[in-house]
């Protein structure tokens, strides 16, 4: 380290000890802005089918049945426990426990990946297209968006993997974790309301 | 004199006491030619590109409106026929809008922020490069259109079911909605800069209470965008998706809805009109204290109402939509917020003028054209009051008076306190004094120009005159105002051409401004013009809310200092050196870390282009592009957990 | 069409809110520019030192918010009670359907029973109820003199009560952007005491008289036989197109091409043969028709009452 002579004008810089915590990192609130206009983006599209419907004269429309409930509730289950080990392992990187932080994120990535597989195969057997009518186009639209979030998060998350093998990660520097699983958590609560929207509340009159 | 460390973070050489200002030259100059303009990460640069880009823009569209003017000068006239006039008045609209007014505020924001802050560049600058391209290629993409002989022409909000396929077959609206989901994107991305630029990079000793004006101003547009941009890109791309793939959205035959759209499009397009509306506020309320020698009246009650005006401005919406025949019940509410904004309003008003009243005026071109702003939009927003009395509306929506409302708050309120910025902050940028006899000139063209123009157009809507309507007949009575408002055109339009040749003349000419031209008393004066690349030698500390005014030098107050170690050492000469500058507490402004301003580099001009290719695509083939689109996607993300430890700090 | 000439009571009940608004606008404009004013000059004339800042809150209490805060309850006051009496339906209304179109209106009088186009006919002094309908995209009904403008939005029915209280001819126009022609989507009232209406609707009601000259018979039978046929509807002959406006009574329409020119013969003429050298870009194609055929289709028309 060198120590150099730097023209400060007027007085003294006096160091003072550290104080408290650092702060977030600028990263951090980033994301949480970037954050805020997604939920933003999701409430016009909710607000949307809930306009649409109160509209229309039956819902869903054109004699579609309201979506099955069983299974995604499983499901809604299974996503929303993928965010329980990235506390988990946020909690541990915190304190250098790479190992644990690898099973955290590999746990989550499994239980993502199923909630995604499912939305591929409810897919596949739904009996309409989203061209039909308008409550058609709402729930593709709606769920897809949804599910795209799903698999940029469990791309994110495959890439905090590789960094936590390849140990690139330390507990002073690990802001891609922080990042990930503020931005899964998001995408969990996001769920909560399109699942309450599109599949709990159709089914009341 | 004090040696600091150099923080470990750079290992730079040793530098000697008389070198140092070449070593921070060395530092942060960009790579000279053309490898440097396109990897530049520059605040400052990007700011006056910004600025330049949307100035080409501005003359484009003001083009238009000459071709308009032309049209409508005569009845029965066809000097464009309706196919042209209904692509010139959308184009229009939607570049003034769009691509004029949106990013010259965030060219000025961009450039002004950290200078005003007291920092030495933006939260995000790689973020903030890719937000100035993706403006630029957004733009590019819209008036791409024109070389497809298809340019918009669904009208600048584009309502459905007329842009639907059925009724717009050409490639013209998917110009329309694409490009502007396209350029949302730089918008948004923008406003997260600020937003976190503002909160976590301001000047120790700099609270919230201390900063400037045009700070809080930036800070409330950039929620309005943050809340409301994501709305309209939903709003443009369902109409894609109802275009390219067949949903139902809009369609009301398929339990789509018409009014959705408007719904959705109003709730981002009321706040847009007051994005545009309060950094120009924020500049008048910058300009106006300068030139009256004393500071602004009512700080806090202005700092307030830009936030109030924020609020209120997502619960008005409706106003836009009040002859559509909804319940009346429903409308009033809407009515009332609509009537609730002119007190924020009016509170920011007569603090101008109490900051006039009781200060020492001087009369220079930046202050005229405050005082410009002043009587236009007081006029502009009275009718805006008026407009917002339901049952008047109902009578004048849609015509010529809403035209003239429009043009006196968009082209009065906004674009007159931008020309008063530009005389006020190029000297800053360039270092050259603009001329005040063109510029009084100029004033005085624009002005009376303006009123000429804009003026009879409330005239012509209470006769009936509809807006949009490419010719009308003779004899309805439209005749002689219309031939009146074409010439104005013509005398405003002169008066800006002089204040771009006032522009050029000063480039050369222009006498040397020196640090601080106007007495004023923001951070941004304490710099020498133009600024050096790293902003602060030494990053200041403030004490109050006017530091230049309150005399005692800005280093004073350090010792009161505490911080992070690294975070108050950057603060010195050691961190123009390196390359950093703190991260500070957003509440008590306390030096946490170390900000690493990045190198230039291609990303964000490369990953710009990504985001074109898949929009440009999106014209071609929805799916192949989707295809592409998802590949460059998962490369951008790849990339971005991959290096984020080492960049974002 | 100057709004605050009113024929209606609409728009005279509007026309008075106006003249309320503009007195208090007015009023405002002048007092606060005065004031901008004398502070740009007083501030300039101002020697030594600048004043306290404590002086400014009496400026932005008063100016800024009392002031401001009361006369915008006057303004609510005023906007609430004429939205109310606006959109108060009337008992025993004519009830008139209007339809917007890419570029011209359909009307119909379901009660009575009468189809025509771009041409309304009202008794002075009856509640009128005006349904808004579209068939294709938003347009907006409006006659400034007469009443506030309401949209016709696709699925939606919606309503315009109102009175017109002037015999007269208003002129109305088509508010909302609809496309290539929206400033040639005019049309017109025409306002008339209670037996002129009454006797309209009689020679309404009735099918056109059959052709009374030999030329009048030609263009008829050239009508059915041509395309024109497939768009317009004629009564009683097998003309029943409706993609155009209905012809049954042309002969008695003052306006031809949704208001755009005067139904004069040699318009009519010109209109047949080459509509869009007179409205460029309406959806009716040019007809080939040779030049006695043409005459004989406007002689025809001419005589449809
Ligand atoms: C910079 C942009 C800007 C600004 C600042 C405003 C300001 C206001 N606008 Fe405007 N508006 C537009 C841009 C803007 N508008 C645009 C672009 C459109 C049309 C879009 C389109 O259709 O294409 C539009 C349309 C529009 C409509 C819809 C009209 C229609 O389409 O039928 C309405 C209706 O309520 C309205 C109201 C208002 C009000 C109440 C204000 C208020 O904020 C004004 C408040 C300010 C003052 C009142 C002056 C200062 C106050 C005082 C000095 C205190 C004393 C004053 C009083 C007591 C009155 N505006
Ligand atoms: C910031 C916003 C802004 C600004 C500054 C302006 C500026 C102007 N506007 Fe614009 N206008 C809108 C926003 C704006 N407008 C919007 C949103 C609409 C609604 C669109 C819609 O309905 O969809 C609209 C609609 C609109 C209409 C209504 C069209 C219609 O309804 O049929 C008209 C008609 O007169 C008009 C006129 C003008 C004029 C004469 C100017 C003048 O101020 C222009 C001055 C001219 C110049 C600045 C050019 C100077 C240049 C030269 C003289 C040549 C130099 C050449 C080179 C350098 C190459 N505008
Ligand atoms: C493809 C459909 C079509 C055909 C064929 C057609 N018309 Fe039309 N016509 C229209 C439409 C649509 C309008 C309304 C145009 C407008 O005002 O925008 C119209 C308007 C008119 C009008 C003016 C009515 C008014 O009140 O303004 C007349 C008269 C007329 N047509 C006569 C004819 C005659 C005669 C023929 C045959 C020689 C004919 N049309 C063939 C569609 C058609
Ligand atoms: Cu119909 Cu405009
Ligand atoms: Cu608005």
């Amino acid at each position: 380290m060198t120590a150099l002579p730097v023209p400060v004008q007027g007085s003294t810089v006096a160091v003072v000890p550290p104080q408290g915590s650092p702060g977030r990192p600028v990263g951090w609130w980033g994301m949480l802005v970037l954050i805020a206009t997604e939920a933003v983006l999701f409430l016009g599209l909710l607000s949307s089918y809930f306009f649409l419907r109160a509209q229309a004269r039956e819902w869903p429309l054109g004699g579609i049945k309201p979506p099955e409930l069983t299974r995604i509730s499983i499901f809604t289950v299974v996503l929303l426990a993928s965010s329980v080990p990235l506390f988990w392992g946020e909690h541990a990187i915190a304190r250098g426990r790479m190992r644990q932080l690898r099973v955290a994120l590999l746990l989550s990535f499994v239980l993502g990946l199923a909630f995604i597989v499912n939305q591929g195969v409810e897919y596949r057997d739904l009996t309409f297209g989203w061209r039909d009518n308008a409550y058609a186009s709402a729930f593709y639209v709606i769920t897809g968006l949804h599910g795209l979030h799903v698999v940029v998060g469990l791309l994110m998350n495959l890439v905090v993997q590789l960094k936590a093998w390849k140990n690139r990660l330390s507990a002073e520097r690990h802001l891609t974790v922080k990042l990930f699983s503020l931005y899964w958590h998001f995408v969990d609560v996001v769920w909560i309301f399109v699942f309450s929207s599109l599949y709990l509340s159709a089914h009341l009159r | 004199m004090t040696t600091i460390a150099q923080p470990s973070a750079d290992a730079a050489q040793p530098v000697l006491p008389g070198e140092v200002e070449e070593a921070m030259e060395r530092r942060w100059r960009d790579a000279p030619g053309i490898p440097g303009f396109f990897a530049s990460v520059d605040h400052k640069k990007i700011g006056v590109r910004y600025m330049v880009t949307a100035f080409v823009f501005f003359f484009l569209a003001g083009v238009q409106a000459l071709f308009l003017r032309a049209q409508l000068a005569q009845p029965d006239a066809h000097v464009v026929g309706p196919q042209a006039y209904n692509e010139l008045f959308t184009m229009h609209g939607v570049t003034m809008i769009f691509l004029f007014n949106t990013p010259v505020l965030a060219g000025f924001g961009n450039y002004l922020l950290p200078l005003m802050l007291g920092t030495r560049d933006m939260a995000f600058p790689r973020l903030n490069a890719f937000s100035y391209w993706i403006f630029l290629f957004s733009g590019l993409f819209m008036y791409s259109s024109y070389l497809f002989g298809s340019p918009p022409d669904g009208g600048w909000f584009a309502y459905v079911p007329l842009t639907e396929k059925a009724y717009s077959p050409g490639l013209n609206l998917d110009f329309w909605a694409l490009g502007v989901a396209f350029i949302g994107i730089s918008t948004t991305v923008g406003a997260i800069n600020f937003i976190v630029t503002a909160f976590k990079m301001r000047a120790p000793g700099m609270t919230l209470n201390r900063m400037p004006m045009f700070v809080w101003s930036i800070l409330a547009m950039a929620f309005m965008v943050i809340f409301s941009v994501p709305i309209v890109t939903l709003a443009s791309m369902l109409l894609e998706f109802d275009r390219l793939f067949g949903t139902k959205f809009f369609l009301a035959a398929a339990g789509g809805s018409a009014l959705l759209y408007q719904h959705l499009f109003w709730f981002w397009g009321h706040p847009e009109v007051y994005i545009l509306f309060v950094p120009a506020t924020g500049m008048i309320s910058m300009i106006i204290p300068t030139f009256s020698r004393r500071p602004l009246a009512g700080y806090v009650w202005v700092a307030t109402s830009l936030v109030a005006i924020s609020f209120i401005s997502f619960g008005v919406w409706v106003h836009h939509m009040f002859a559509t025949g909804m319940p009346a019940l429903a409308m009033s509410f809407f009515s009332a917020a609509s009537l609730l904004i002119a007190i924020p309003s009016g509170v920011q008003f007569f603090a101008w003028i109490s900051t006039m009243w009781h200060g020492r005026v001087r009369w220079t071109t930046p202050m005229l054209f405050a005082l410009g702003f002043l009587l236009i939009f007081l006029l502009g927003g009275i009718t805006g009051v008026m407009v917002a009395v339901l049952p008047f509306d109902w009578q004048v929506t849609d015509s010529y008076f809403i035209v003239a409302h429009f043009h006196y708050v968009l082209n009065g309120a906004v674009v007159f306190p931008i020309f008063g910025a530009l005389y006020y902050w190029v000297p800053k940028i360039t270092g050259r004094l603009l001329s005040e006899r063109l510029g009084k000139w100029s004033f005085w063209m624009m002005f009376v120009g303006f009123n000429v123009t804009f003026f009879p157009m409330h005239v012509l809507g209470l006769l009936g005159m509809p807006r949009r309507v490419w010719t009308y007949s003779a004899g309805l009575g439209w005749d002689g105002l219309n031939l009146l408002i074409s010439i104005g055109s013509g005398v405003f339009a002169l008066g800006t051409l002089l204040t771009v040749a006032n522009l050029v003349w000063a480039r050369r000419r222009g006498a040397p401004a020196g640090a601080d031209p106007w007495d004023a008393d923001s951070l941004e004066w304490s710099v020498s013009s133009p600024p050096p690349h790293w902003n602060f030698t030494t990053i200041p500390s403030v004490a109050g809310r006017h530091p230049l005014w309150e005399g005692a030098a800005l280093d004073e107050h350090r010792e009161a200092l505490a911080g992070e170690d690294d975070a108050v050492e950057s603060m010195g000469g050691a961190g123009a050196l390196t390359r950093t500058t703190p991260i500070t507490g957003g509440l008590d402004t306390r030096p946490e870390r170390l900000l690493v301003v990045p190198r230039e580099t291609y990303l964000p001009f490369v990953a710009a282009l990504g985001v074109a290719a898949v929009f440009v695509g999106m014209l071609v083939d929805a799916a192949l592009v989707g295809g592409v689109g998802v590949l460059l996607g998962a490369i951008g993300i790849v990339w971005w957990g991959w290096r984020t430890e080492e960049d974002l700090v | 069409m100057n709004l605050l000439d009113p024929g209606g009571a609409n728009a005279a009940r509007i026309a008075s809110v106006w003249w309320i608004i503009f007195g208090l606008g007015a009023a405002v404009y002048v007092v606060v520019a005065g004031f901008v004013l004398v502070a740009a000059f007083r501030g300039r004339r101002r020697r030594g030192d600048t004043e306290a800042v404590g002086r400014d809150s009496a400026f932005i209490w008063i100016g800024g918010v009392l002031v401001p805060a009361a006369i915008l309850m006057l303004v609510a006051v005023v906007t609430v009670s004429t939205t109310r009496a606006l959109r108060q339906p009337a008992k025993d209304p004519l009830t008139i359907s209007v339809v917007g179109k890419r570029w011209w209106w359909a009307v119909s009088y379901p009660g009575e029973r009468i189809t025509t186009a771009n041409e309304i006919h009202v008794p002075v002094g009856r509640p009128l109820r005006i349904e808004l309908t579209t068939s294709d995209v938003i347009h907006s009904f409006w006659v400034p003199q007469l009443s506030q403008k309401v949209d016709t939005i696709p699925g939606q029915v919606n309503h315009l009560d109102m009175k017109v209280t002037k015999p007269g001819i208003y002129r109305g126009q088509c508010a909302e952007y609809c496309g290539l022609e929206h400033a040639r989507m005019a049309f017109i009232v025409v306002a008339e005491d209670t037996t002129t209406f009454e006797r309209w609707v009689a020679r309404e009601q009735r099918p056109p008289g059959g052709p009374s000259a030999e030329q009048e018979a030609r263009g008829q039978q050239v009508l059915v036989s041509s395309s024109c046929a497939g768009c317009h509807t004629v009564r009683g002959t097998p003309a029943d197109g409706t993609l155009g406006p209905d012809l049954s009574d042309l002969g008695s329409r003052r306006m031809l091409g949704a208001g755009t020119v005067d139904n004069t013969p040699d318009n009519l003429r010109r209109w047949i043969t080459d509509s869009q050298s007179i409205k460029p870009g309406n959806l009716m194609p040019p007809v080939p028709l040779s030049r006695d055929d043409a005459d004989a289709v406007v002689a025809y028309l001419e005589s449809l009452k």
